[in-house]
């Protein structure tokens, strides 16, 4: 199997960035699982900076394997009173609003 | 008919057009088998007893001449079905109830198949071997406590379980192909674009293709022509000439190149995957198909890109699970508690996981490095399939590293998890299609299979080889229903 060769350089993610992404994904995390989660993401990142051998300097970024030109459509509108499709799933709804905590003391 | 269920679909279409069996026969034979087949786990929701309206209504005025006629089919968890819950194997989809279809479902609808049920995977299709489902592991039906693979695992266990004759999946990394090959049976992943992603789950926008999965490559082709279509819903979707894939469906391909990357022989690749890969070579060579060794030197580079792509475009696509429009919620003191205790609550360890890679490799500072990087690597990979293709109508390699392992054998390392994959997401890197036809069986007798990969929108091609082999290799599936008593 592919052993991910060693590195000079090596990010190694400590529990303060931990806490600093699961921030940014609005996931919260107790310390238990902050040092799982940190173990993790450290072997997966290892595993990840095996792209650092490739030279990419002169490379174009991917961004879509569809080679196609986005299609153009009238600015129509094409469906119709879906308020009840939508509120439907909504886990807190009050008529015709989604129903959240308070936001504004 | 007692056998109703070992049929195949090419088989139950003929024997309903000739009104030698019923739909509402069919319908209630697969039932009844899935109702006897609970210990597998394939089900997430059962719509059986709609089932049997449906196909009683079919019988009334049954039109014969749509494509699938009266038949039966569970579809993964993934597919928005209207009416019908959808959780995409998680928690924090547990109550949420489609008001609208997939176009790939719908298409399926309106050649006249009847949903049996929707069919467990892996949470949010991140696995590969269906153990991150908020609603538990899926047995193989091969044998006990093994997995089905991932993430299409409900998918693969039931129609190798034989609980519905066809289902479709989702393949992202290869949750199509490398399920099918644990399971002993046949999985397409189309190229990207040829299938709508309207409605499904989305996992990483940029990979997710739907696809079928058969008992065999025929019955293969007839699904993929069903669900094959422009969709104006889906602005990835592409218009372009799909074919008759079954009518043109031939084993004649002789003169065909097939090109054998040398790079996909890994270090400490099982004896018997190896053999087999000689075999399948050899399967192809007697078809006259001419064997040209190439090379895609940045193979090894795939699987660590994709663990940059799939996580950041998951960490874009899953923050609309925030609790307010719909899905799981948890109670919070103020609106952030309630999302973070939400998404804390309502995704399991897996796709927590993927979401914090996304977030940080997408972040602020680390962009380039991780993210832009990754995109030029893929690029390096798709270059190296054009260059192939120069040379060679399609490629073989093996589906799997190995065979099927066992429920718990890998779940406390994520990354020999991921190496399951290593050979199927070059193809989801590159858009193209890739198939997997079961080949063989290694030593404890679980089966095994190989990955012909084709060139862009060209899945007749992929199919014709893959029916020219599945006739010279001749596989049997070994199920010995251990699960029913």
């Amino acid at each position: 199997m592919i052993v991910c060769d060693i590195f000079n350089y090596h990010m190694s993610i400590d529990l303060k960035t931990i806490k600093h992404i699961s921030k940014l994904s609005r996931i919260s995390v107790d310390e238990k699982k902050a040092e799982k989660l940190a173990g993790d993401l450290n072997s997966i990142f290892e595993f990840i900076e095996k792209l650092n051998e490739l030279k990419t300097d002169n490379v174009q970024p991917l961004t879509s394997v569809a080679e196609t030109t986005l299609k153009l459509r009238d600015d129509e509108v094409k469906s119709k009173n879906l308020r009840d499709q939508i509120i439907k799933n909504s886990p807190q709804e009050n008529e015709d609003y989604f129903v959240v905590p308070k936001v504004i003391e | 008919m007692s056998d109703i269920t070992k049929q195949s679909l090419s088989e139950l279409i003929k024997n309903i057009k000739d009104k030698k069996l019923s739909s509402t026969e069919v319908i209630k034979a697969f039932v009844e088998r899935s109702e006897k087949s609970k210990k597998l786990n394939a089900y997430v929701t059962e719509d059986f007893s709609a089932a049997i309206d449906k196909a009683k209504k079919f019988d009334e005025n049954p039109n014969l001449d749509l494509k699938l006629p009266g038949i039966p089919i569970a579809v993964k968890d993934l597919f928005c079905t209207k009416n019908v819950k959808t959780t995409a194997g998680s928690k924090i989809l547990n109550n949420f109830i489609p008001t609208y279809e997939s176009t790939v479902t719908q298409n399926i609808w309106n050649e006249g198949a009847i949903l049996l049920g929707k069919l467990n995977c892996d949470e949010f299709a991140m696995g590969s071997s269906n153990e991150t489902s908020f609603y538990g592991c899926v047995q193989n039906p091969i044998d006990k406590d093994l997995v089905p693979g991932g993430s299409s695992g409900g998918s693969s266990s039931a129609v190798a379980a034989q609980l519905t004759p066809i289902t479709i999946g989702t393949d992202t990394g290869g949750s199509i192909r490398q399920p099918a090959s644990f399971t002993g049976i046949v999985g397409l992943k189309p190229t990207y674009g040829s299938c709508s992603r309207y409605g499904i789950v989305a996992f990483a926008s940029s990979l997710d293709q739907a696809g079928p999965m058969a008992q065999n490559v025929r019955d293969c082709a007839l699904l993929h022509e069903v669900i094959s279509s422009y969709d104006e819903k889906d602005s990835t979707s592409i218009d372009f000439k799909r074919n008759n894939y079954v009518k043109e469906l031939t084993n004649n391909i002789k003169g065909k190149k097939i090109g054998i990357p040398k790079e996909y022989r890994v270090d400490a690749m099982p004896k018997e995957i190896e053999d087999l890969w000689k075999k399948g070579i050899d399967y192809v060579k007697e078809c006259g198909a001419e064997i040209i060794d190439i090379s895609l030197p940045h193979t090894n580079y795939a699987l660590p890109t994709y663990y940059i792509v799939a996580p950041a475009e998951a960490s874009s696509n899953l923050a609309r699970y925030d609790g307010v429009k719909y899905g799981f919620r948890a109670d919070g003191e103020n609106l952030i508690d309630m999302y973070e205790k939400t998404r804390s609550e309502g995704f399991g360890a897996e796709v927590q996981r993927r979401i914090m890679i996304g977030t940080y490799v997408l972040s602020s500072g680390y962009y380039d490095a991780y993210y832009l990087k990754a995109q030029k690597v893929r690029k390096l990979i798709k270059n190296d399939f054009d260059e192939a293709y120069k040379k060679v109508d399609a490629i073989l390699t093996p589906s799997t590293p190995s065979s099927a392992f066992k429920i718990g054998e890998k779940t406390n390392d994520p990354v020999s998890m991921y190496l399951n994959d290593i050979f199927t997401v070059p193809v989801n890197l590159a858009g193209l299609p890739g198939i997997s036809i079961p080949a063989g069986h290694d030593a404890k007798g679980y089966p095994l299979g190989l990955q012909i990969i084709g060139k862009a929108f060209d899945e007749q091609n992929l199919l014709n080889i893959a029916y020219a082999m599945e006739e010279k290799i001749d596989f049997k599936n070994k199920i010995t229903d251990w699960w029913i008593k």
